[in-house]
């Protein structure tokens, strides 16, 4: 009886040793999607990276990262989202939470979060609220950090930086003073305040605001739409699409032989799969996007090229998981602790040099917007490579092409 | 824009008659409200997808593989699943629902939830009152004109359809006469499933294939056929016309409302169940009984 209880003793010992071992970082994400599998991957590169360097100093003891995989489908369901995040907080004992994507998921997901005052950087969702609640109720949503992408209000922000010489090509190639915009969203909480901009913005950019378009995010058949905004002689389609609406407009303005370029976020056009699942017919649609191998800071030339070597696809922008690894790594080897409530001040106090962006946080700790250091890139389908054109600075980017005329 | 909206509405009435029409035969003749119907739609796409660009298989082999395969599928699927829980309404609603959930749930394992493109059968397009429409979309129309029309013929022309017509009618006096309504059953969910099966394959190349893409045309064609009359093939085609320039007229005249156009499908499925149960022109449900 002696030695059962010494085994189940040291069988105890060795568990809790375990334990003590590892930081365990649940990777939130849809994982039977892309945006899930991008999630995983980043991580997965930076935990070995990390690991293979001999973990993380945690006050001078080494410590391993273990990730525990959360298929949170929240793409179908949010309660399925909230349960993931439960069950890796209350049974699998994460220490942090990244990953999410879509942003009515997330916002449910940071209350769980929120709840066990756990640290949740979140990696997809640009709903600003999920912001907004920081500096509403510091108290209680302090734990979070948006990572990727920048809010909404700041991706309209570089929309409008790309869509501005967008409409100055334009300009010149069509001879026309005020170019006239179709504005096609997809009807989600996210696309809401980039609507409204473009609305009130537009016009004051001496561009024509020629009707707006809201389908659902998961139609597939946009022809109706799309006969529309050819009628109204729009030049520009100015796109807030991340469902499969995406690829259903890439295609169907190429069946439809259309002048107009599309232009600005398709999430499913960021993707290496696009051109495929367009049947190659998405020539010159561009979107916002994270990762090219173009220098936008010292890291994201040699961090896209690895991601190819190992997953045979570049990386979406939801593969910023390895930045908020890297980051919470940094946090706790200043703070020399796992402690939530010390590395808080601590990642409020950082700027981390990633691999898509150069990231400091503002009091709702939501990314400082910049042009170079967070506002992404801008690419365009072209001959089925994508190509990235904007900012023009960076060393690497393209020239961006219009549909003959 | 009133040459967009007649062009639109008539191009997706055609795919929505395709579907619309299978499961309506289905319920008219064997009673059987099929929910997977819109499921045998989607595994027709993913088939076709496979066998074309993983296989390597020409459209003209991928195609009548597809179809076949499916329809083979479904009538194992009736001898399985819904044969023997026929005479309860319920029962057979709720298995429908979950074989069409069991399929979503495979080709999510199968193939992800990533959304796959396939190739045109036919590249380009040529302009109809000044509208652009590719050739997929005038194939998609002429195919399900031809299938149609292949219904009506097997339906008005056969002795199977004369079986199929007579069992639509009074199963039980049909019974009664010795006719083997099982086997008539079988012959309908082979034909509703190889009608779906053709909609999947003909319009795989202009939607994008993914897990779910069986439950936007579902509700939609619950719609065409409450609108056209359950179990009334021409109900069905022009209930499907009807929805089918009701959501053009939708897109254009609201533009930021599109993704109402479900929503006013819906409104026109539950207004017709309330001024005119039987639809326009189906059996009035007191007939019937």
């Amino acid at each position: 009886m002696t030695r059962l209880y010494l085994a189940a003793a040291a069988a105890l010992g060795v568990t809790f040793g375990a334990q003590a071992q590892t930081i365990k970082i649940a990777i939130l994400g849809p994982m039977a999607f892309v945006q899930g599998e991008h999630h995983w991957y980043g991580a997965e590169m930076a935990r070995d990276e990390i690991n293979k360097a001999g973990g993380i100093d945690v006050g001078g003891k080494r410590v391993r990262i273990e990730l525990v995989r959360a298929d949170t489908n929240e793409i179908q369901s949010v309660p399925d989202a909230t349960n993931a995040v439960e069950r890796v907080i209350t049974r699998d004992k994460v220490d942090f939470l990244i990953g999410g994507f879509r942003s009515e998921a997330v916002l449910a997901m940071q209350e769980v979060a929120m709840d066990y005052k756990k640290i949740f950087l979140g990696v997809g969702a640009a709903h600003s609220k999920l912001g907004a609640n920081v500096e509403q109720n510091y108290e209680r949503y302090k734990y979070w950090f948006r990572v990727a992408p920048t809010k909404d209000v700041d991706l309209a922000r570089t929309l409008f930086a790309v869509l501005g010489s967008i409409g100055q090509q334009i300009r010149a190639d069509l001879k026309t003073d005020t170019p006239k915009v179709a504005i096609l969203a997809e009807k989600a909480v996210w696309t809401e305040a980039i609507v409204a901009a473009a609305q009130k913005n537009l016009p004051g950019m001496k561009m024509e605001v020629v009707g707006t378009w809201q389908p659902s995010a998961t139609a597939t058949d946009v022809t109706a739409e799309l006969s529309a905004i050819d009628r109204s002689g729009a030049q520009i389609v100015f796109t807030a699409l991340s469902g499969p609406v995406g690829i259903s407009v890439g295609r169907q303005m190429g069946e439809r032989g259309m002048k107009a370029v599309a232009w600005g976020i398709n999430v499913e056009g960021q993707k290496e799969e696009f051109w495929q699942a367009a049947a190659g017919k998405a020539q010159f649609v561009s979107t916002l996007d994270t990762y090219a191998e173009v220098e936008m800071t010292p890291k994201t030339v040699g961090f896209v090229r690895a991601y190819k070597e190992r997953y045979k696809k570049p990386p979406t922008y939801t593969a910023a998981t390895y930045d908020a690894i890297y980051l919470l790594k940094s946090a706790i080897e200043q703070q020399k602790t796992t402690s939530a409530d010390k590395l808080v001040p601590a990642l409020e106090k950082m700027e981390h040099v990633g691999s898509g962006a150069i990231l400091t946080f503002d009091k709702r700790h939501d990314p400082v917007w910049g042009v170079g250091t967070t506002a992404g890139i801008a690419v365009q389908w072209q001959d089925g490579k994508k190509v990235p054109f904007w900012p023009p600075q960076v060393k690497g980017m393209q020239p961006f092409k219009m549909p003959a005329r | 824009m009133l040459q967009d909206i007649l062009v639109t509405g008539l191009v997706n009435g055609g795919v929505y008659a395709l579907l619309a029409v299978g499961f309506s035969l289905v319920f008219g003749v064997a009673r059987i409200v099929n929910i997977a119907h819109t499921a045998f739609y989607m595994l027709a796409a993913y088939c076709f997808y496979a066998l074309l660009t993983r296989l390597g298989l020409g459209f003209a082999l991928a195609a009548p593989v597809s179809v076949v395969a499916v329809t083979l599928l479904a009538l194992l699927c009736y001898r399985l699943v819904i044969e023997p829980v026929r005479s309860h309404e319920a029962a057979v609603l709720i298995a429908t629902i979950a074989l069409a959930l069991v399929f979503q749930e495979l080709m999510l394992l199968s193939f992800g939830g990533h959304y796959l493109g396939v190739p045109s059968t036919l590249e380009g397009g040529l302009r109809v009152l000044g509208v652009g429409i590719p050739y997929q979309r005038m194939l998609i129309l002429a195919v399900a004109a031809a299938t149609l029309a292949a219904s009506w013929f097997l339906l008005y022309r056969t002795r199977l359809g004369l079986a199929i017509r007579a069992t639509a009618n009074d199963l039980e006096v049909a019974n009664l006469m010795g006719m083997n309504v099982h086997r008539v059953a079988m012959a309908t969910i082979a034909v509703s499933a190889a009608l779906a099966a053709v909609a999947g394959v003909v319009v795989a190349p202009v939607f994008v294939v993914d897990p779910f893409m069986w439950l936007a045309p579902l509700v939609t064609m619950l719609a065409i056929v409450v609108l056209g009359g359950l179990g009334s093939l021409k109900g069905s085609v022009i209930g499907a016309l009807v929805i089918g320039y009701v959501e053009a007229i939708t897109v254009f005249a609201l533009p930021a409302g599109a993704y109402l156009k479900g929503a006013v499908a819906l409104a026109i499925m539950v207004a017709v169940l309330l001024a005119r149960p039987e639809g326009l022109f189906g059996v009035a449900f007191e007939e019937e009984r």
